[in-house]
């Protein structure tokens, strides 16, 4: 029983690294209607970022106490992230705005590339340690059950930029305007919505998550390399469909299956002739089934294409 | 119409790129040796020690005065860690660059895909570190340095046995064919020697959170978890066991062997025991001064795959040696009859079956640093 | 005799391939290799842009059904081969042949299969879901076969080795022009301007009539029969093929080379697969360059130029419809 509750834990951590990372996706596409390919490759960035900033300013960060640190390092890469984030979308996708979908799908897809590659220029395809910004160390708990101060942590950033998004969302002007071009782009123009910063404003939080993302992933499993941003963004993008991409507290949700599913796999998976190295594939075959039963979405709402 | 006329226009476009053979006559003054080595991509460290390995002792040659009478020219080729390129770039080296032998792969999968092209053109191949039992099968054109899985799991198995660990639990890389065999081995051999498996868990390269299948293994209370995987995933598992507090040490193979493990795994990894081809703390002259020329050179100690590269550009030059000549059957019987050459990586004796039978050091992590425990021979 | 003329030229192509084939022993090896990495590209490139260009369904998982066209007939040729050739009068090159081909469609038909178990549920969904479903399809199908046993047919995360080499510039070059002529038949043929009608605008298509699910499903099933033959061309030509050889980013190799040339223009996609297959052996030494350099000129060509590098092609730069 404790090892079956472990395994559950596990998987609640595993699973909000996920809705983490689908929170600044399925925003993006909430507003734009576009996957956003190179959500993965921000995150990326974020943790070189604050690898960067470890390495220029260490001596300085260790006088501070963990938690001041690891703020300061959040929001120093997340503020950059940001800014990468709407420049990649003023030169890349902005000329696109009124072209088919495919050809963004498609820039996407060249974005995510040119992050990957040109980040193993700079960086070498080598793995590179991350430093302890969340000290390692275990909170054990009474029923022999084992937590760690970074799971905590990510647990609670997930919950906090939870709130926070669905608060910018629903209650500011800025989320007003962003849900109205979601739903006609032309008639919130003529609303007198700003269309161009809306999307600037849109991009620079959704990198800004992806960002944090990076790092919280990075303390989490302390090693990274240019590429390690893609199995994490297409699991994250299929937390957001899983639970209606668009929908906010949908892709908390979606995340948290895909991470308890997958740790039971791994966990459990071996016992029944199911190798662990399956738990790879988890995603996709959910990913399948939701789609083909329910497209929209577990919390989504059914869209219907208008001529 | 305008279909057909696309499809003669490619047709000819095809056959234009194509082009016919110009072949070019060798350059008579040097002999030509190809390397295949991954200098970019997945396993590029592998491939680039291996190559600074494999150039160093050429330049040793060449300055010595070179071979036969002649300066070694070494033509390296990239195949880029992707899956069919070791093979095209292989014919490349024997077709345009006329080389009288090959050296590498360091990856299994990539050796496979070059020793039957060897095998056809009737030119040897010398693998440094291609652990996997099947590539020597490809031909008698096909040889390596290197000990093969099967040995390396049995030596682990022995080394648990001695220390007196009678529970042991496994956690394989399914996506390393080296990782499937070393654990494969392992377990046959621990098992037939009244070991138990407490649990047999799995993962795949790429993965980062393996705390599913720890505390799985957890609750089997092993002495001793075998982690047949490469470094960069074996680390990422010491740091979340420690977390979940697991305290046995971990045991592998020669995958362990880069600096990431310990900068990554940092304590966690502290007392964890791994097999390799040789310490580079060994006090022997021979391999101090191969210590020594290394780090000059390259401004840092050398790897397994170094001393593996140097010692199977030494061992064909031995062989050109005794032959006389770089012609390929007579430099194939010369390379087979290789017996107790003194290499880097120990005494090798190349087998009927054209593998190296030679010794495995135990290495283990101490203060941060790997160190040399002892060596178990075949 | 005028209106023979594409039939003419693909036999004459087929018989030139013959005759190259003949003459293989005479070319140098390495650019023997080159000529056939070409070749199974065209197959892989121009059967990806009936799925994605004609079509207009983007594919993101090509190297899924390759993957299992090249399991498929090297697992043919490995377990049943031996076994025919009794049946196909003894060993000998023409048996040989003969069983080559049924390997090589034995993998197209597995392709083929898994093309509309995968399309008929995927293809009801809008582009970009699309990408993502045969994207997660393409890890699927590697996972499954990585995992497998090492010493079962499969051959686990190793893969198989020991295919006989009877990929030659005959089969690869015959097949490329068939499937160049079926390609090219299927969208110029009164039918075939479904496709187009699908890719253009899929509701107006499907009110005038279009069975839309139909042709996304045809598209989808022979492009897969297609990448299954490459597949199978490819394994016996390397010799060795292995589950992480055919991951999500050799499906962006093929996608880079039909975006390049030109999504919908087959011409264009046979030249671009010509020219980046030789382009990436020259530039071997440049390697760490050459997606950077892709990736780039996908994003320029996006803005500027998106119906491909060739001019006068179908042409993709469309306004969205209201």
């Amino acid at each position: 029983m404790d090892q079956f509750l472990q395994q559950l834990l596990n998987g609640l951590f595993q699973g909000s690294i996920y809705a983490l990372i689908a929170l600044g996706y399925t925003m993006v596409y909430g507003v734009l209607r576009f996957i956003n390919f190179a959500h993965g490759d921000v995150f990326m960035l974020g943790a070189f970022t604050a690898l960067g900033l470890h390495k220029l300013m260490g001596p300085t960060l260790a006088l501070l106490p963990w938690p001041v640190s690891l703020l300061i390092v959040l929001l120093v890469s997340m503020t950059l992230c940001a800014a990468l984030g709407i420049i990649i979308e003023r030169l890349a996708y902005r000329p696109l705005r009124d072209r088919p979908r495919l050809n963004v799908l498609i820039t996407a897809i060249g974005v995510s590339l040119f992050i990957e590659y040109s980040a193993q220029l700079l960086f070498g395809a080598t793995q590179r340690p991350f430093p302890d910004l969340i000290p390692r160390t275990a909170i054990a708990n009474a029923g022999g059950l084992t937590i760690s101060v970074a799971q905590v942590i990510v647990l609670v950033t997930t919950l906090a930029l939870l709130a926070g998004l669905r608060i910018v969302v629903m209650k500011t002007r800025m989320g007003l305007a962003m849900r109205a071009l979601s739903l006609n782009p032309t008639a919130s123009t003529l609303m007198g919505v700003n269309n161009s910063v809306v999307i600037s404003f849109t991009f620079g939080l959704g990198s800004a998550l992806a960002a944090a993302g990076g790092i919280l992933y990075a303390s989490l499993y302390p090693s990274i390399e240019p590429f390690m941003g893609i199995q994490p963004g297409l699991k994250a993008f299929v937390a957001a469909v899983l639970g209606g991409i668009g929908n906010i507290p949908g892709a908390a949700l979606g995340g948290l299956i895909i991470g308890v599913t997958e740790t039971l796999v791994k966990g459990y998976g071996q016992e029944l002739g199911i190798p662990s190295g399956y738990s790879e594939g988890v995603a996709f075959v959910l990913l399948i089934l939701i789609l083909v039963f329910k497209p929209s979405g577990i919390l989504g709402r059914v869209e219907r294409e208008k001529v | 119409m305008k279909f057909s006329t696309r499809l003669l226009f490619a047709s000819t476009a095809l056959i234009a790129a194509f082009g016919v053979c110009g072949c070019k006559s060798s350059d008579d003054s040097t002999i030509n040796i190809g390397e295949v080595a991954s200098l970019s991509g997945g396993t590029a460290t592998f491939g680039q020690s291996s190559h600074n390995g494999t150039q160093m002792a050429v330049d040793e040659i060449n300055a010595a005065g070179g071979l036969l009478g002649k300066q070694i020219k070494l033509i390296t080729e990239d195949d880029q860690s992707k899956q069919g390129e070791a093979g095209t770039v292989a014919k490349k080296l024997i077709s345009r660059s006329k080389v009288s032998a090959l050296l590498g792969e360091v990856s299994s999968g990539k050796s496979l895909e070059m020793a039957p092209i060897a095998q056809t053109a009737g030119i040897p191949m010398i693998s440094p570190a291609s652990t996997n039992p099947k590539v020597t099968e490809a031909g008698d054109y096909v040889f390596r340095i290197c000990f093969i899985d099967p040995f390396q799991g049995t030596v682990m198995s022995k080394f648990a046995i001695s220390k007196g660990w009678k529970k042991v639990a496994i956690l394989t890389d399914t996506k390393q064919d080296y990782s499937v065999g070393l654990t494969q081995f392992f377990k046959k051999h621990f098992t037939e020697n009244q070991g138990t498996i407490t649990g047999e868990q799995s993962y795949g390269s790429g993965d980062k959170d393996f705390k599913a299948q720890l505390t799985a293994i957890k609750a089997g209370a092993p002495d001793a978890i075998f982690a047949s995987g490469y470094y960069n995933e074996v680390a990422l598992i010491a740091v979340q066991a420690r977390e979940l507090g697991i305290t046995v040490p971990f045991l592998g193979g020669d995958g362990w062997d880069s600096p990431s493990l310990t900068e990554v795994g940092g304590k966690a990894m502290e007392g964890c025991f791994f097999s390799n081809h040789f310490s580079n703390e060994d006090a022997s002259p021979v391999i101090q001064n191969f210590v020594k020329a290394y780090e000059v050179k390259h401004g840092a100690k050398p790897d397994a795959m170094a001393a593996l590269g140097y010692d199977s550009a030494k061992i064909l030059f031995d062989a050109m040696k005794r032959a006389g000549t770089t012609e390929g059957k007579a430099l194939r019987d010369a390379i087979a009859a290789t017996k107790d050459f003194p290499g880097i990586t120990g005494s090798i004796t190349l087998d009927e079956k054209r593998n190296a039978n030679k010794p495995a050091v135990i290495l283990t992590i101490k203060d941060g640093k790997v160190a040399y425990t002892e060596t178990i021979t075949p | 005799m005028k209106r023979y003329t594409t039939q003419i030229v693909l036999l004459v192509v087929v018989l030139l391939s013959l005759g190259i084939s003949v003459l293989s022993g005479k070319f140098d090896a390495y650019y023997m290799d080159i000529a056939l990495n070409v070749g199974i590209n065209i197959i892989l490139a121009v059967s990806l842009n009936l799925v994605n260009g004609h079509t207009g369904q983007f594919s993101l998982g090509h190297a899924a059904f390759m993957a299992v066209g090249a399991y498929g007939a090297s697992i043919f040729t490995l377990e049943m081969s031996a076994r025919l050739m009794p049946l196909l009068g003894g060993p000998g090159s023409f048996a040989t042949g003969v069983a080559f081909l049924l390997a090589l469609l034995v993998g197209g038909l597995c392709a083929a299969v898994c093309g509309w178990l995968v399309g008929m549920p995927s293809l009801r969904l809008r582009g970009d879901y699309l990408a993502i479903v045969t994207l997660g399809f393409n890890e699927i199908v590697r996972v499954i076969l990585q995992n497998t046993s090492g010493d079962g047919v499969f051959g686990g995360p190793l893969g198989l080795k020991g295919i006989p080499p009877l990929t030659t510039f005959f089969w690869v070059f015959a097949i490329a022009a068939i499937c160049v002529y079926v390609v090219g038949s299927m969208v110029s043929s009164t039918y075939g301007r479904g496709f187009p009608a699908v890719r253009d605008d899929e509701i107006a298509a499907g009110s005038m009539g279009i069975n839309t699910v139909r042709y996304k499903v045809t598209a989808f099933v022979v492009g897969s029969f297609f990448a299954g033959l490459s597949g199978g061309l490819y394994a016996h030509l390397r010799t060795t093929i292995s589950p992480e050889g055919f991951n999500f980013l050799k499906s962006f190799d093929v996608v880079v080379i039909v975006i390049l040339g030109g999504m919908g223009s087959t011409a264009g996609v046979i030249i671009a697969a010509i020219v980046l297959t030789v382009l990436n052996e020259f530039l071997r030494d440049f390697e760490q360059y050459r997606m950077l350099v892709f990736s780039i000129l996908l994003i320029v060509m996006m803005i500027v130029r998106p119906q491909g590098l060739l001019p006068s092609f179908p042409i993709l730069n469309r306004k969205k419809s209201a």
